[in-house]
């Protein structure tokens, strides 16, 4: 998007929306804003219909909060809680079918570069743990194994939540849910695995309980996406409802959980450090420079 | 409808882009000999295509594998196979939203798994076409042709054209993205042809000139944004419809239903312009008329014309667009027939359906002669049935014994 776009017309500034004027005068467009300053912004996301203490609500506005470029980000979702409040952003959102997301952010994505070219357009995809492991697997696969060059993000509250709390692929073995009624009889997938072996070229896995690395994550992954390959972020993001967690432990959960099997794990390939290191100057990838040769 | 300025420039392959209507209304064209599926990659060729996905099912895989030869050539902006026809009309949709012109074909089963996206590209309003090389649908197996999924095509919202010929499908194929990209159009276009009886004969096809091409898309006349974030940062939605069990969202999703189809009846003047008529007539005054749609007419003209030998006097109407469907055009057409005769390549009789719901004195309709799963339908079968609707005495054509 040319910036321009986020500023008013000379005299209609008055006539504009509410809304609009919040937006141009107090959004993030074309400034660096950061999870830190939450709260001094009108942010992408504010409004919403979720339910009270959802996890994934705090994990969505803190990933809009990091994407790079927001003025020039497209989501693609599907079904599940999250396009509901992802749907409400200040930024487009596409939604196809039924688990079709990856499929839709390929072709999207090819579309953008043929129209601009280098002019960099992230498309990231964000949806949940059925949309992405049961229903949009192969198109997920699939995609990465294309090597397409976009954000999967997937919102894993280990429940089909939004049609009212039947196990998925994610949930653990031995839950009960819906669908479930003697407990899950396999293991939870592993999907970071098959990101791994699919070749994506940036994997992590995070809980919205620190927003600081969350966002240094979802930053991370739009970047590589934009020209060394796929990349894939997998949040925990609790379903308070359909697991009975009150809302006030909410964070603790996220806790427990991270501490038993969502432990921060972050996988880099070395083009995606040489090219973070290079293109945006992050230190931690810089090759160290070789020792100099002393005369000993 | 083409931006003057670019018209006469040249695309990066190197073809002049062209005003449409003299591309394909002015222009020389040069006789050639082909395959349908040839003929489907030297339309695309001139149809200065963004993006293309392919899926291989017969009889659409030697059409969409000659698209990729484009592709290598440099006729088209990107091109990839997808891993089913659900990911691929899928990953065309993500193409259209983000502003290309898009082309894919598919066939038969492919044309059933992929039946989710078409009402949902028309919903969306993405002007893509999709090539429908019709074949049987399972189960039994079947590869050969048989138009049954063109049944299920018509429900979904998109324009849907049926082609005879290769010379329609040449023709149709450049002049479907003219009018489903019409800003008071903006639908998808399901252009369907009978497998193998089209895709894998060869005929005379007139070509238009291969250093022509039609404009390209211009995303920016949808009556819909582009998901291209080239807009102001609004908030397109508040409060989820889906979340709302009230009156307002029931409206918003009927007002929108309802704006799909009048959106495919907005598409009748354009269609009327660039296909000279919605049906094509030859002798419509006759008492019997054959109807029907694709290589049925064909069968319908050599029927006709071993009638016109023992003297019956037999008319023919072509239907070119199923949707939006002919009405007026059929009521007209039909007002002074006694017998109507719609021979088709379905069980169904879809075709002998839809002419029953429109026409007055609907008994007049013979639905048939029908044939499926790949069975030919000899003109003679046609002729037979037209006697037996007449009264005449007729020879036998295959007994069953005794």
């Amino acid at each position: 998007m040319s910036l321009d776009y986020v500023k008013f017309s000379p005299g209609f500034e008055s006539f504009m929306p509410k809304e609009y004027r919040d937006m141009v005068e107090h959004g993030p467009f074309g400034k660096k804003t950061t999870v830190s300053q939450m709260g001094n912004f009108k942010e992408i996301l504010e409004e919403h219909p979720m339910c009270a203490g959802c996890a994934m609500t705090l994990f969505i506005r803190l990933a809009i909060v990091a994407f790079p470029n927001p003025e020039d980000t497209i989501t693609v979702g599907t079904a599940g809680c999250g396009r509901l409040a992802i749907s409400q952003a200040a930024i487009p959102f596409v939604y196809g079918n039924y688990g079709d997301q990856n499929g839709v952010a390929s072709g999207l994505s090819r579309g953008l570069r043929i129209r601009f070219g280098d002019k960099p357009k992230d498309v990231v995809v964000m949806a949940g743990d059925g949309g992405t492991a049961d229903i949009g697997f192969q198109q997920v696969l699939h995609s990465w194994f294309r090597k397409e060059r976009f954000t999967t993000i997937m919102l894993d509250n280990e429940v089909y939540g939004n049609t009212g709390g039947q196990e998925s692929g994610m949930t653990t073995r031995g839950a009960v849910l819906k669908m479930a009624p003697l407990g899950k009889k396999f293991e939870k997938m592993d999907m970071v695995a098959m990101a791994k072996i699919a070749g994506c070229a940036y994997i992590a896995t995070v809980v919205p309980n620190n927003p600081r690395r969350v966002e240094s994550c979802i930053k991370k992954a739009v970047l590589i996406a934009r020209e060394v390959g796929p990349t894939y972020i997998q949040a925990y993001t609790s379903c308070n409802i359909e697991y009975a967690i009150p809302t006030d432990q909410v964070m603790a959960d996220a806790k427990a959980v991270e501490d038993d099997r969502y432990k921060f794990a972050e996988y880099v390939s070395e083009d995606a450090k040489a090219y973070l290191a290079e293109r945006y100057g992050y230190k931690e990838f810089a090759q160290k420079p070789v020792a100099a040769i002393t005369n000993v | 409808m083409s931006d003057p300025v670019i018209i006469g420039t040249k695309n990066k392959k190197g073809q002049i882009i062209t005003d449409a209507h003299i591309m394909m209304n002015e222009a020389p064209r040069t006789p050639s000999f082909f395959t349908g599926s040839e003929v489907i990659k030297e339309a695309v060729r001139r149809a200065n295509v963004n993006v293309m996905v392919a899926y291989p099912i017969t009889p659409q895989s030697e059409a969409a594998a000659l698209c990729g030869e484009l592709f290598a050539e440099g006729y088209i902006g990107d091109y990839f196979r997808g891993e089913s026809e659900f990911a691929v009309m899928s990953q065309c949709a993500g193409a259209a939203f983000g502003g290309a012109r898009v082309f894919t074909t598919t066939a038969g089963p492919g044309t059933m798994r992929a039946m989710e996206n078409f009402p949902m590209w028309a919903g969306s309003r993405l002007p893509i076409q999709c090539i429908v090389t019709c074949r049987g649908i399972n189960s039994p197996l079947s590869i050969q042709p048989d138009t049954i999924e063109i049944a299920y095509l018509m429900n979904t919202g998109m324009l849907v054209w049926h082609a005879e010929t290769a010379q329609d499908f040449y023709d149709w194929i450049l002049k479907g993205y003219m009018v489903s990209e019409e800003p008071d159009v903006h639908l998808p276009l399901a252009l369907c042809c009978d497998g193998f009886f089209v895709t894998h004969t060869k005929d005379v096809v007139d070509l238009t000139p291969v250093d022509m091409c039609l404009p390209p898309y211009d995303p920016y006349r949808s009556p819909v944004p582009c998901m291209d974030m080239e807009c102001p940062p609004v908030r397109m939605m508040r409060d989820p419809f889906v979340m709302k069990s009230n009156y307002i969202s029931y409206a918003t999703h009927a007002s929108w239903q309802q704006e799909v189809w009048a959106a495919a009846e907005r598409s009748r003047k354009h269609t009327i312009a660039w296909l000279d008529g919605l049906i094509e007539i030859e002798d419509g005054d006759a008492a019997v008329l054959i109807i029907s749609s694709g290589t049925a007419v064909s069968q319908g003209r050599e029927a006709i014309r071993l009638l016109a030998d023992e003297g019956v006097r037999v008319g023919l109407v072509k239907v070119k667009t199923l949707r939006p469907w002919p009405e007026e055009e059929l009521r007209e057409a039909t007002k002074h027939a006694s017998h109507i005769i719609v021979p088709e390549f379905n069980v169904i009789g879809w075709m002998a359906k839809e002419i029953k719901a429109t026409i007055p004195r609907s008994e007049r309709v013979v639905a048939g002669p029908r044939v499926c799963g790949g069975m030919t339908l000899p003109p003679e079968v046609i002729v037979e049935e037209v006697k037996k609707a007449i009264g005449m005495r007729s020879g036998v054509l295959a007994g069953r014994g005794g």
